[in-house]
């Protein structure tokens, strides 16, 4: 009996419960597809790396999947009680029916139970379809090979999905039951009679707080925009709070004013529905506040990961071409002031019993350089003080790294980038850091002289060069010094380095062949060194390391998947809590307006009048957070940028444009979906 | 001047095995400047017949014609235009948008015309003026007494300068004070400003403030009664023999 009555509640108010149910459907389907992802790499051709990447992926996904959770919980939450706030004239009339409430509780939990079954089930089923294709993104992203198809379902993302949303719909039944234990019948019969109030706040008070609100907005803008290289972590979480207030007290005037403000335009707000059109507007805003602040912050989160997360992959896989021009880097360093034995890494390797020379085709050995006496700090010149007072956290008592001309030429030759030139008197400074490049131009100049070993030398140039000579993915250079070769004649160098690229065309091969020749060579050393004289005997080495293009790449790319993959999970998810909460209340609202559309056709507004306003009401109501995020996202996109820099990341247009169409698809797609029910809801025929 | 004229319709419900008439063959005129009131026990027809004429329900035979245009013709836009150029409504719940003030109320009816701001404000203001509302006009419906939601109502139906005023049981949700009230107000419109006017209701005091009234029974007229000179109140007795002659549920209106 309980069950049939449950069932047709369900039925009967599936107006209500639709956007609930299809959401529910989403959030299971992306849960699983998401957790899923392991099991569907693994029918891909990978090398040990990328299964480490997705491995490592998997675990991130679990993690951000207890996060994930939490919102779609707090998301179910509020609908559940949304949706039962609606049924308050029901449960008065079990009650005066002489239902317990315990009974009422039964039906509820039954309910429940039917929809997270149902949603689970229908969710389940989609996402498994749905991360058949994901294997394509997969090996689309992590750059794999699509050996064949197979298809394949995740056992243990079902039993997490299942696991997890189980104790999410546990949460809402222990959540209803409670609040029908606290439930007053004179309260549940009064609730539909209740006509609306219309409460205006006070327009003075609106305009302060509008004026402080945006005068907050304006200096957390600048201070995250112009001013971003102070903000520590502790700063950045007190302005992300400080925005929130400020995004609230801006939704709680505007909600106050707007109304006025229109009302003010006699012409604009008396010319059709208009006056009908803003007024459900402000009721249903007025209500809204708080839900829209949280929505308003959540499109921000969503813009802001997505577009950084698309923008890193994108840097990630365009920096390889550019700042990995070669396939191996041997590195020795050597303990400063002390000459090695040996001329070169390739001497090293060669007395050791490893002939490098042999796996490579081109290469070339060189040396860096430092100056104990000449710091990052003299460096920097006259714009030290400055730098010390934005950056304080910079090291400035590092010597800088130093570069003979013709070595660099030399390595620019096998780079098959431009040579540099420059007088015996001269000096250029190198860099790609952008932060970094800015604070070295201020204390350069054409003849800014620096005093390196000893020599007092020129800048060639009034700014920083583009140039590197470690291979990366990311623009690392944060400074390096060419100077003419006399400077350095006679020196200790502090760096050996060995770059080049390999003779055979198997590169897996001959980076395993390199790799494993240079270990032995280095063990040999080490072996024939005695304890006295150090780990590595007379040569004084105090580290040595390689990178290789291939670790490289997929280190890259393997981390542009990442983050893509973790951008686009959390942003899915809180696309769609967005777009449900906007359309649960657009929707209910909708239901209680039915005799106000019907009010207006029979003084004869037009159908298409109608469908107009409903429109804009719907548009409006899901643009006004998403113009605010917007606004938020122009300036928290330019305080991440500063960070994206190091991902050598310049243009940020084109995953901004992704992000723009993801958003278009759920969040518009939830816009449209919500009209057209709302369309369907009010015409109906009574 | 004839203004309304009723064509031998019908209106039946259900299906071929269980017919219900509503209206089985009414057929009568309205002149320009008269304020008509249909009597009628529930389930008479009479709300179906007002609904018909006002184009919410369609009837199934006949036709209604409106200075010529017979609006059983209309359809879709045609007939929405129709209603909102001519017609106006006043309901028994009163039908006001709680979410606007009285004087918003009022002007949507003209700004749905597409009546510009400042025509739509003296029109408001004239209305007011007329059916004594000016000192609630910002207020909010649920701020109002009933009488003076109904005086709202009723200022939105005649603001447009509808050729037919249509009302459903004006009277029905209102206190005998009230409902006196807003019966004066009809009949300084129908009288003063010469808004011709069409009222639905059971109630033989309401009735009795009419020039003519057209008692149905099943459906059908059963009779008419048209006041001439004679007073408010020997024309409600007249009215009160008519209803006991209708006899059943109807004297309980008494």
């Amino acid at each position: 009996m309980l069950f049939k009555l449950s069932l047709s509640n369900i039925r009967r108010s599936m107006r209500d419960y639709a956007i609930y149910f299809f959401t529910l459907i989403i959030g299971v389907s992306v849960f699983y597809v998401f957790n899923a992802i392991g099991g569907q790499a693994a029918t891909l051709e990978m090398s040990d790396s990328q299964y480490e990447m997705i491995h490592l992926l998997e675990t991130l996904i679990s993690g951000t999947s207890v996060f994930v959770a939490g919102v779609l919980g707090l998301l179910i939450v509020y609908a559940s009680r949304f949706l039962m706030k609606r049924r308050n004239r029901e449960f008065a009339l079990y009650m005066t029916l002489g239902m317990s409430k315990r009974k009422i509780s039964a039906i509820l939990l039954l309910e429940t139970l039917i929809i997270g079954v149902g949603s689970l089930f229908v969710g389940l089923v989609i996402g498994i379809g749905l991360s058949q294709l994901t294997s394509a993104l997969v090996a689309n992203m992590f750059e794999a090979n699509m050996a064949s198809y197979k298809f394949t379902v995740s056992g243990g993302a079902i039993v997490k999905t299942v696991v997890y949303f189980a104790v999410m719909y546990l949460v809402v039944m222990l959540f209803n039951s409670f609040v029908v234990t606290r439930m007053k019948l004179i309260n549940l019969m009064q609730s539909g009679k209740k006509s609306e109030q219309i409460k205006l706040k006070n327009p003075v008070l609106c305009v302060i707080v509008f004026v402080l609100a945006a005068a907050l907005l304006g200096y957390l803008y600048y201070q995250v925009g112009w001013n971003s290289v102070r903000i520590e972590r502790n700063s950045a979480l007190a302005i992300f709070a400080a925005g929130s207030a400020a995004t609230f007290f801006i939704f709680w005037s505007v909600s106050g004013m707007l109304l006025r403000v229109l009302m003010s335009m006699k012409n604009t707000y008396f010319s059709g529905l208009n006056s009908f059109t803003f007024r459900q507007l402000s009721s249903k805003v007025n209500t809204m506040v708080f839900s829209m602040t949280i929505i308003c912050l959540m499109l921000f989160i969503t813009i802001c990961t997505l577009s950084s997360a698309f923008s890193i992959r994108n840097s990630m896989n365009k920096n390889l071409n550019e700042l990995c021009p070669v396939d191996h880097e041997l590195v020795i360093s050597y303990d400063t002031g002390i000459e090695s034995e040996y001329d070169d890494i390739t001497e090293l390797c060669k007395d050791n019993g490893y002939d490098i020379t042999a796996d490579f085709s081109d290469y070339v050995n060189f040396t860096t350089y430092s100056d104990p006496a000449f710091l990052f700090a003299d460096s920097l010149g006259d714009a030290f003080e400055d730098a010390q007072a934005m950056y304080s956290f910079l090291q400035y008592d590092t010597p800088e790294q130093l570069i003979r001309l013709s070595d660099y030429n030399a390595l620019m030759e096998l780079y098959g980038r431009e040579k540099l030139s420059m007088a015996d008197d001269e000096f250029i400074m190198l860099c790609n850091y952008t932060s970094m490049i800015n604070l070295r131009n201020k204390g350069l100049s054409v003849g800014a002289e620096r005093t390196v070993f000893g020599q007092t030398l020129k800048s060639k140039y009034a700014s920083c060069q583009d140039g590197f000579i470690d291979i990366s993915t990311e623009h690392i250079n944060a400074g390096l010094i060419v100077v003419p070769d006399s400077v350095v004649s006679g020196e200790v160098p502090d760096t050996e380095y060995f770059i080049g690229d390999y003779s055979s065309d198997d590169k897996e091969a001959a980076e395993k062949a390199v790799h494993d020749g240079f270990d032995t060579a280095m063990r040999t050393l080490s072996a024939n060194s005695s304890n006295e004289e150090g780990v590595y005997g007379s040569s004084n080495i105090s580290g040595y390391g390689w990178t290789t293009k291939l670790e490289i790449k997929e280190a890259a790319v393997g981390l542009g998947a990442i983050v893509a993959f973790l951008g686009l999970y959390v942003g899915l998810v809180f696309l769609i809590a967005c777009g449900a909460i906007l359309a649960l209340k657009e929707l209910s609202d909708s239901v209680d307006s039915i005799g106000r559309y019907e009010m207006l056709r029979k003084i004869g507004a037009e159908e298409s009048d109608i469908s107009r306003s409903l429109f804009r009401q719907t548009g409006i109501f899901f643009l006004l957070p998403l113009v605010l995020a917007a606004i938020h996202s122009v300036f928290g996109m330019k305080f991440l940028i500063f960070f994206l820099q190091v991902f050598g990341t310049n243009s940020i247009a084109s995953s901004v444009g992704l992000t723009a169409s993801m958003l278009l698809l759920i969040y518009g797609g939830y816009f449209l979906v919500t009209y057209f029910c709302s369309k369907s809801i009010i015409s109906e025929k009574r | 001047m004839e203004l309304l004229k009723i064509q031998q319709i019908e209106k039946y419900y259900g299906s071929k095995s269980s017919l219900t008439k509503a209206i089985d063959d009414i057929s009568f005129t309205v002149d320009k400047g008269e304020f008509v009131a249909i009597m009628g026990a529930s389930g008479s027809g009479k709300t179906t017949l007002l609904n018909c004429i006002s184009t919410i329900d369609r009837v199934t035979a006949g036709h209604i014609f409106l200075e010529g245009t017979d609006v059983t013709a209309l359809k879709g836009k045609a007939l929405n235009k129709f209603r909102r150029d001519n017609l106006g409504f006043i309901f028994q719940d009163f039908n006001l948008l709680d979410t606007l003030t009285a004087y918003e109320n009022i002007a949507l009816a003209l700004s749905i015309q597409k009546k510009s701001a400042k025509e739509t404000d003296a029109a408001v203001k004239t209305v007011s003026e007329q059916l004594d509302i000016k000192d609630v006009l910002n207020k909010y419906p649920y701020q109002m007494s009933g009488g003076q939601k109904q005086r709202v109502a009723s200022a939105r139906a005649i603001v447009t300068n509808p050729k037919l005023v249509l009302a459903d049981e004006p009277t029905g949700a209102l206190d005998s004070k009230s409902a006196k009230l807003l019966l004066e107000r009809f009949r300084y419109l129908n009288k003063e400003c010469g808004a011709t006017i069409m009222m639905v209701t059971h109630d033989s005091f309401t009735a009795s403030y009419a020039s003519r009234i057209i008692f149905i029974k099943d459906g059908k007229i059963f009779s008419e009664l048209s006041r001439g000179d004679n007073t408010r109140k020997q024309f409600f007795d007249r009215i009160i023999d008519v209803v006991t002659l209708l006899g059943g549920d109807m004297s309980d209106a008494l």
